[in-house]
């Protein structure tokens, strides 16, 4: 029983991780149809940004700063690369984040070095909120909680309750008609990128010290990040906000569960004999498996149902 | 227009055998009299070069000619070797009795195989949700194969042996260069095959559905099953690379499957140009020359080879074949002279600007990497002290100053080029 609560409660802290990188990165795509390879390289830039900044002014002025430069970045990326890659297609801009990847995964290795960073959490958030079953639940993933919760309620309102939020509203679903209404779409997308790099640049910034900083870390979140917006589906945030949940609870939940395939049909009176691949393939754990399961459950979301959990059109 | 056709495919049908003839001959350029060895170094570069020759031909099936963005074609090429492994295990075991020259073709019915299961799911839907597809679907694999070490081998890979003693053509495949001539060999033949689809039916329609897939709808045909058999060939294609890559080297561990292989495909296939057959080749041999001679100079040659495919995504779409091609027209006009100085002048602060981003970007990867595996700049026998600010703002003046000049001249260039255009435009329509 403790193992289900302390999994569920480790699930939701890297939900709501998952959930951060992958908000922006759903509207982004529901908008202007680009999905975004780069976005994972935004939130490794975040991390970075934040070490750097955090070794001069503090961890907390570093929560601020660092976001407000990932979208100043996005904004330039948008106008000066995006836009012009827009020209010739969206197969062009898919290649032109895809470029991207290459471009900030060296940069920030050149920059940065090969090396991890010492990037720690802070000492004022360094103790443990509560014990659990005789586990320390630390404060930091508590904090990180708070301010996705927070993320999420001011995204939540900015789109819904503000005048900004609608015009980005009706763009997102008739971008011609904004247009024709006099609204200014190409800024409306500039923005929503910057803002999408921005939440990005704020997930990096509270989870490269949750994960570690290195070089590979855009590698790691990105699949994952695309997983859970396919599967969430297009234009909801919603479903965004569940799949990044589950996926979350799907990641900690496999790590701690040891049974395989053959546990599953052994009731059924099946023994295997042997050592070749599809014995192997039986008695692989669950918890070896773990990283599969995404991937898996986006293809047979795909296959099923294109438009994803809460999607409004097809992907 | 009609008229000038023949010529043009003439010259074509000439360069193309001019490559061929390059490539039987350059281990011999490298040939070491003294020795009498073969360049070791310049015969493994030749073999990566046909392998992904083969590889970007194929991955251009799929974004050249159906317009289908895929992230897991190295999945088709890594499979084929990996059976092909299992196949010269076999065969040295004396089970299966097969001349080593046909294993490529078993490879390439391995990618073929996994090309159906995974294309039947894959081509289901096509633009972003195909890449997300084969995205997952390249992730699912690379994953899959660390994990099963029966068929895998985990992460030291499988090996096995070449030399099992069967052959068509009775060499014993021990040294590198019969290897390599059997890669040219099924370069040549799997280049053939592929060109010779672009020009059937499947081809066509191919083309027709990545311009326009519901008008191909409306003419009866179904778009999803054209994208399934272009997706099942070119698995069928990489397989036979796959194939080549593992009788080359002995051994595939699953960097032949995983995702830089399958970026690579994609670069070298963008480079070179997707809407001419032959720009994969191009890319092919061009990326792998960056890749085994600027690798070994800079730490960073992604970097370059990152910023040349944004680039080319931005300025050139139709890649490196493209800009030739565009040329065409000019040529045939009689005006090419006109460009020469308009280039010359574009040239200069073209290599300037690049020049600083090189610099640039050096300085900062010997600031940080560098000095990790104790590396120091040295640049015509000077060693360039990395701390100091001279050479920051040297490099930095120049990729300015030249971005700038560049961008006054690239304009210029422009109006020369379009006033060509203009004037070539009547003449064209009359013909």
């Amino acid at each position: 029983m403790e193992i289900v609560l302390v999994s569920l409660l480790n699930g939701l802290v890297y939900g709501m991780l998952l959930f951060m990188l992958a908000s922006g990165l759903t509207l982004i795509f529901s908008m202007m149809g680009v999905l975004n390879f780069a976005h994972a390289s935004i939130y490794m830039i975040g991390a970075y940004l934040a070490f750097t900044i955090s070794q001069f002014t503090g961890f907390f002025p570093a929560l601020i700063i660092a976001p407000i430069l990932c979208g100043l970045l996005g904004a330039g990326i948008e106008i000066w690369g995006l836009r012009r890659a827009h020209v010739n297609g969206h197969i062009a801009e898919l290649l032109f984040t895809f470029g991207l990847v290459f471009i900030i995964g060296r940069s920030v290795q050149m920059v940065w070095g090969m090396l991890p960073m010492a990037y720690r959490v802070p000492p004022l958030l360094d103790f443990p909120l509560f014990t659990f079953y005789g586990e320390h639940f630390p404060a930091y993933r508590g904090f990180m909680l708070l301010v996705s919760a927070g993320m999420l309620a001011a995204t939540w309102l900015l789109l819904k309750k503000t005048r900004v939020g609608m015009i980005i509203q009706a763009s997102l679903s008739h971008p011609q008609m904004a247009s024709a209404l006099g609204h200014n779409v190409p800024m409306v997308f500039t923005l929503v990128f910057a803002g999408g790099c921005m939440l990005a640049g704020l997930a990096g910034v509270i989870g490269g010290n949750y994960q570690t900083t290195e070089p590979g870390m855009a590698d790691a979140m990105g699949p994952i990040v695309f997983v859970v917006v396919v599967f969430g589906g297009l234009g909801s945030l919603m479903g965004c906000f569940i799949a990044s949940i589950l996926m979350g609870i799907i990641q900690t939940f496999a790590v701690v569960i040891n049974a395989s395939l053959l546990d599953v049909v052994k009731p059924l009176g099946v023994t295997l004999s042997g050592d070749n691949l599809f014995t192997e393939f039986m008695t692989v754990p669950v918890a070896r498996i773990g990283a599969l399961l995404p991937f898996v459950l986006m293809i047979l979301i795909l296959l099923f149902r294109p438009r994803g959990l809460m999607g409004t059109r097809d992907t | 227009m009609s008229g000038s056709r023949p010529v043009q495919s003439r010259i074509q049908g000439w360069v193309w055998i001019a490559a061929l003839v390059a490539a039987i001959a350059m281990p011999w350029v490298f040939y070491n009299y003294h020795t009498g060895r073969h360049s070791g170094f310049v015969v493994s570069m030749l073999s990566q070069m046909g392998m992904m020759t083969i590889l970007a031909l194929s991955y251009n099936m799929l974004l050249g000619q159906a317009g289908l963005f895929s992230l897991c074609h190295a999945t088709f090429f890594g499979i084929g070797g990996y059976a092909t492994i299992h196949f010269l295990t076999l065969a040295g075991d004396g089970s299966l009795p097969l001349p080593l020259e046909l294993f490529p073709l078993l490879a390439g019915l391995s990618g073929l195989g996994l090309a159906i299961v995974f294309g039947y799911m894959a081509t289901k839907q096509r633009a972003t949700a195909f890449a997300m597809i084969t995205l997952g679907i390249g992730e699912l694999m690379t994953t899959a194969a660390l994990m099963f070490h029966h068929f895998f081998g985990g992460e030291g890979g499988v090996n096995s042996n070449r030399m099992i003693g069967h052959s068509l053509l009775g060499f014993k495949y021990g040294a590198a260069i019969q290897v390599y001539y059997l890669i040219v060999g099924w370069t040549v033949i799997s280049a053939l095959a592929m060109l010779y689809l672009t020009r059937t039916p499947l081809g066509r329609m191919a083309n027709a559905s990545r311009d326009n897939f519901e008008r191909v709808q409306f003419m009866g045909y179904d778009p999803r099953m054209v994208r399934f058999l272009q997706f099942a060939l070119s698995g069928f294609f990489a397989g036979i690379g796959g194939g080549l890559y593992a009788i080359t080297y002995e051994i595939v561990t699953f960097d032949a499957l995983a995702a830089p292989l399958s970026a690579n495909a994609l670069l070298m296939a963008y480079i070179g140009g997707t809407s001419a057959f032959g720009g994969p080749i191009l890319g092919a041999v061009l990326i792998t020359l960056l890749q085994s001679g600027v690798s070994l100079m800079s730490n960073s040659w992604l970097v370059y080879v990152g910023a040349l495919f944004i680039s080319m995504v931005i300025f050139a779409p139709n890649g490196i074949m493209g800009l030739i091609a565009a040329h065409d027209p000019i040529v045939r006009g009689g005006r090419f002279g006109r460009l020469i100085v308009p280039y010359a002048k574009v040239l200069v602060p073209g290599i300037v600007m690049v020049l600083g981003f090189i610099g640039l970007v050096e300085l900062a990867s010997f600031l940080t990497i560098g000095a990790a595996q104790g590396k120091t700049l040295v640049l015509f026998g000077t060693r360039i002290d990395d701390h100091a600010p001279l050479p920051w703002l040297s490099a930095g003046l120049c990729l300015v100053g030249g971005g700038l000049w560049f961008g006054r001249e690239a304009r210029s260039f422009r109006r020369v080029w379009q006033g060509l255009m203009a004037e070539l435009q009547p003449k064209r329509s009359l013909a």
